[in-house]
């Protein structure tokens, strides 16, 4: 038996109200390693062409890596993972906190949630024991109210994955949400798992993870942390979190402004990492095993009413605060809470407001329409539509599908600064002078999604008019950065501090017996890569090339103002960049993995219907 | 080695339970750690670390004489123990776990290492024997 890995799999079908466990092959193990490569698998076997994403028939796959529970930096972090409503492609996203571990510690590497239970429920798993039961007394209650009543229903042993009322009402990126605080934000997996008529999932577990060589895993483990105590990032970044890189996007001149309408935010002072700490931080919140708790748990207050939230991150400091124009740490904090309580990602739900903002500001939303006016930087505004949103009510009703679908309901030209890649809004750093991370936008397998390749400091770093290397860092990026995904491990250790990659390919083979290195986890990333690539195919219709594009504003607005004002990469060079990354990636000129990449990285099997 | 805590400092990440699990059980297993780390969430938003002080009241307890003292650790002799649960009510921190795998109450022996690697400092030990890790380090 392989060390890290529980080696079991528990099916529940909410349908049939029966749940079962199954083996997980050696095979995943060696090919797709944990996490996201098992739900990609998963999801490419089981699902079928057409599935409605919010149908019975779509999965919701809860999946651990075989790093995640164990000690050593960072090994907190879980992947919810389905066809997407927002895309209709593979989605998936990732928590931190403490649930991945706990999934272990009952026994399971991964929860597959099939069919859709007849009336709102809970999943409760408790080590062998699993139990559907009745959730319609959580249903209609915010995503924080939501958990604290079930840790006083089942006690605070129990970590626990819910929706709020977005999920509920199927807004297309609802959120999950666990820890007081943590998301798996983007694609719309609430949205999914609020279509199974399920509230929460509740866990807790009372087993051992087995290890292929404890005491040598432990020595290993405890180096690692002495390598990320030995950092100056362990000191300097952790006060600030994620919220640290506020000031640097907008010297670079790449902070989301006005609905991408510009890349600095003259307030942004107010909104950053140092606002953060000095006037609303409450206490660091880390997740399992971290040494550098990016978690920031604030309290603030508006018209009257304090409320406690975990951040605001950088994300939401720039979708809620530069992009829909919040003035304040303590306006972005609140709207942050909206969110979180509702069950919205921030992300997308700051990128939908602004698009929606703008779209007032120019005539193709009435005040009729809206019921009310809304402003750029009026956190009523924020709030009003937030609600209306997870409400799906009045306006809220077309907002909640996404910009794509809003704008091809408006129309009117609004298509042009709908601010989506595939159909999944685009986060928190504006790319249109920064060549690697506006390919990485377009290449990104769920979607416009930063996580997949952060590769904007290398613009920065190596120049922002070359293109050349630029096709080649996203690769290598879009290979590391979603290996931690699989892995079950938080990448900020390595991102932030600079822990070198090494260490993981030194553990990989003390924990699990498998005798793989780093290079080996990289070609087993890359693998995974090709097959979500082969789940977009599958469940798109004529998917390819057109579909690696970015919105009009990035490939046609040179920059109206800020540190780089004037400036544009343009759509010649994001045609160029394609043309070579497809290149590099043995795919053919219409972004298709051939036959012979498919079979240089052992996925013929998957590839055959290809 | 004297351990005290600082709990506006923890993060609860829980680092410091799965260094005393491998370290004395060589095993990947929360439920074997002799601390934990209560979270109070989402009001007033703070973490607490759960830890023994080596008060003795268990060992006073034991009714069989499975805990003793050892130094300055008080230990658990396992085979010995009959389940009775007396050590747990006596604990005045509630710093001491029944494991059910072991047949046999879990608790702290001063093994140093959650001071160690705690990543926060949030428990520290007051004689300045054993040492946060950062120290040697850095």
């Amino acid at each position: 038996m392989l060390g890290g890995y529980m080696g079991k799999g528990l099916r529940v079908n909410l349908t049939s109200r029966k749940s079962s466990t199954f083996d997980i092959p050696e095979d995943w193990a060696r090919r797709f390693l944990g996490g996201r490569g098992f739900a990609a698998k998963i999801l490419y076997d089981q699902l079928d062409a057409g599935t409605d994403p919010l149908s019975p028939e779509n999965k919701l796959v809860v999946a651990t890596g075989p790093l995640s529970g164990l000690f050593l930096p960072g090994s907190g972090k879980l992947t919810f993972a389905c066809k997407s409503p927002a895309t209709g492609g593979y989605a998936d996203a990732n928590v931190g906190g403490h649930l991945g571990p706990e999934i272990k510690y009952a026994g399971y590497d991964v929860i597959v949630v099939e069919g859709k239970a007849a009336a709102p429920s809970v999943l409760v798993i408790e080590d062998d024991r699993v139990s559907i039961r009745d959730g319609s007394r959580y249903w209609g209650l915010g995503a924080i109210e939501t958990e604290k009543a079930l840790k006083d229903d089942l006690g605070e042993a129990f970590q626990c994955a819910v929706i709020g009322p977005a999920g509920e009402n199927l807004v297309k990126y609802a959120c999950i949400s666990h820890d007081f605080g943590r998301q798996a934000g983007r694609c719309g997996v609430g949205a999914v798992m609020g279509s199974k008529n399920l509230k929460a999932i509740a866990v807790s577990g009372t087993r051992a993870i087995p290890l292929a060589k404890p005491k040598e895993a432990l020595e290993k483990g405890k180096q690692m942390y002495l390598s990320c105590f030995s950092k100056p990032g362990f000191y300097e970044w952790t006060p600030y979190g994620t919220a640290g890189v506020t000031d640097w996007v907008n010297e670079v001149g790449s902070f989301p402004t006005k609905n991408f309408y510009t890349g600095y935010f003259e307030h942004h002072k107010q909104i950053n990492g140092q606002a953060l700490k000095e006037r609303i931080l409450v206490t660091d919140k880390g997740c399992f095993g971290c040494p550098i708790p990016c978690g920031k748990y604030s309290r603030t207050r508006w018209q009257g009413k304090e409320v406690m939230v975990e951040g605001p991150e950088y994300e939401t400091i720039a979708m809620l605060g530069g992009n829909c124009c919040l003035k304040t740490i303590e306006d972005v904090a609140y709207a942050n809470y909206a969110c979180d309580e509702l069950g919205l990602d921030t992300i997308s739900a700051g990128n939908v407001l602004a698009f929606a903002m703008e779209c007032y500001e120019k005539g193709l939303l009435t005040r009729e329409e809206v019921g009310r006016e809304i402003r750029f930087g009026d956190l009523e505004s924020v709030v009003f539509l937030l609600s209306e949103i997870a409400a799906r009510r009045g306006v809220g009703a077309l907002l909640a599908e996404g910009v794509k679908v809003a704008a091809e309901r408006i129309g009117q030209g609004s298509e042009r600064f709908a601010i989506h890649v595939k159909g999944l809004e685009v986060s928190g750093y504006e790319p249109r002078y920064a060549p690697a991370m506006l390919l990485a936008y377009m290449t990104a397998d769920v979607g416009a999604h930063h996580n997949r390749a952060w590769a904007i400091t290398y613009d920065v770093a190596v120049g922002r008019d070359s293109l050349e290397g630029k096709a080649e860092k996203v690769i290598e990026l879009q290979h590391i950065r979603p290996l931690f995904d699989a892995l079950g491990l938080c990448r900020l250790q390595w991102v932030e501090i600079g822990f070198e990659l090494h260490h993981y390919g030194e553990i990989f083979p003390l924990v699990t017996g498998i005798d793989y290195g780093w290079e080996d986890l990289i070609r087993a990333s890359e693998r995974i890569w090709n097959l979500t690539r082969l789940f977009n195919i599958k469940h798109i219709a004529g998917f390819g090339r057109k579909y690696d594009s970015a919105p009009p504003r990035f490939l046609e607005e040179p920059m109206p103002s800020g540190p780089v004002e004037g400036k544009l990469t343009g759509a010649k060079s994001a045609e160029q960049l394609l043309d070579r990354y497809y290149q590099l990636r043995g795919w053919s000129p219409d972004g298709i993995p051939t036959k012979q990449t498919l079979a240089e990285l052992d996925l013929i099997e998957e590839g055959a219907a290809y | 080695m004297r351990l005290s805590k600082r709990d506006e400092l923890c993060s609860g990440c829980r680092s410091c339970i799965l260094v005393c699990s491998m370290e004395n059980f060589l095993k990947a297993d929360p439920t074997l750690a002799a601390l934990r780390i209560k979270g109070h969430f989402p009001v007033p938003g703070k973490y607490e670390v759960v830890l023994c002080d080596q008060c003795g009241e268990c060992e006073k307890a034991c009714p069989t004489g499975a805990i003793y003292a050892d130094g300055e650790a008080y230990r658990v002799k396992p085979e010995e123990c009959i389940a009775c649960m007396a050590c747990i009510e006596a604990c005045p921190k509630g710093a001491i776990w029944f494991n059910q795998a072991l047949g046999a109450p879990v608790k702290c022996v001063l093994c140093g290492e959650c001071v160690r690697y705690c990543p926060r400092q949030a428990i520290v030990d007051e004689t300045g024997e054993v040492k946060w890790g950062g120290e040697q380090a850095c």
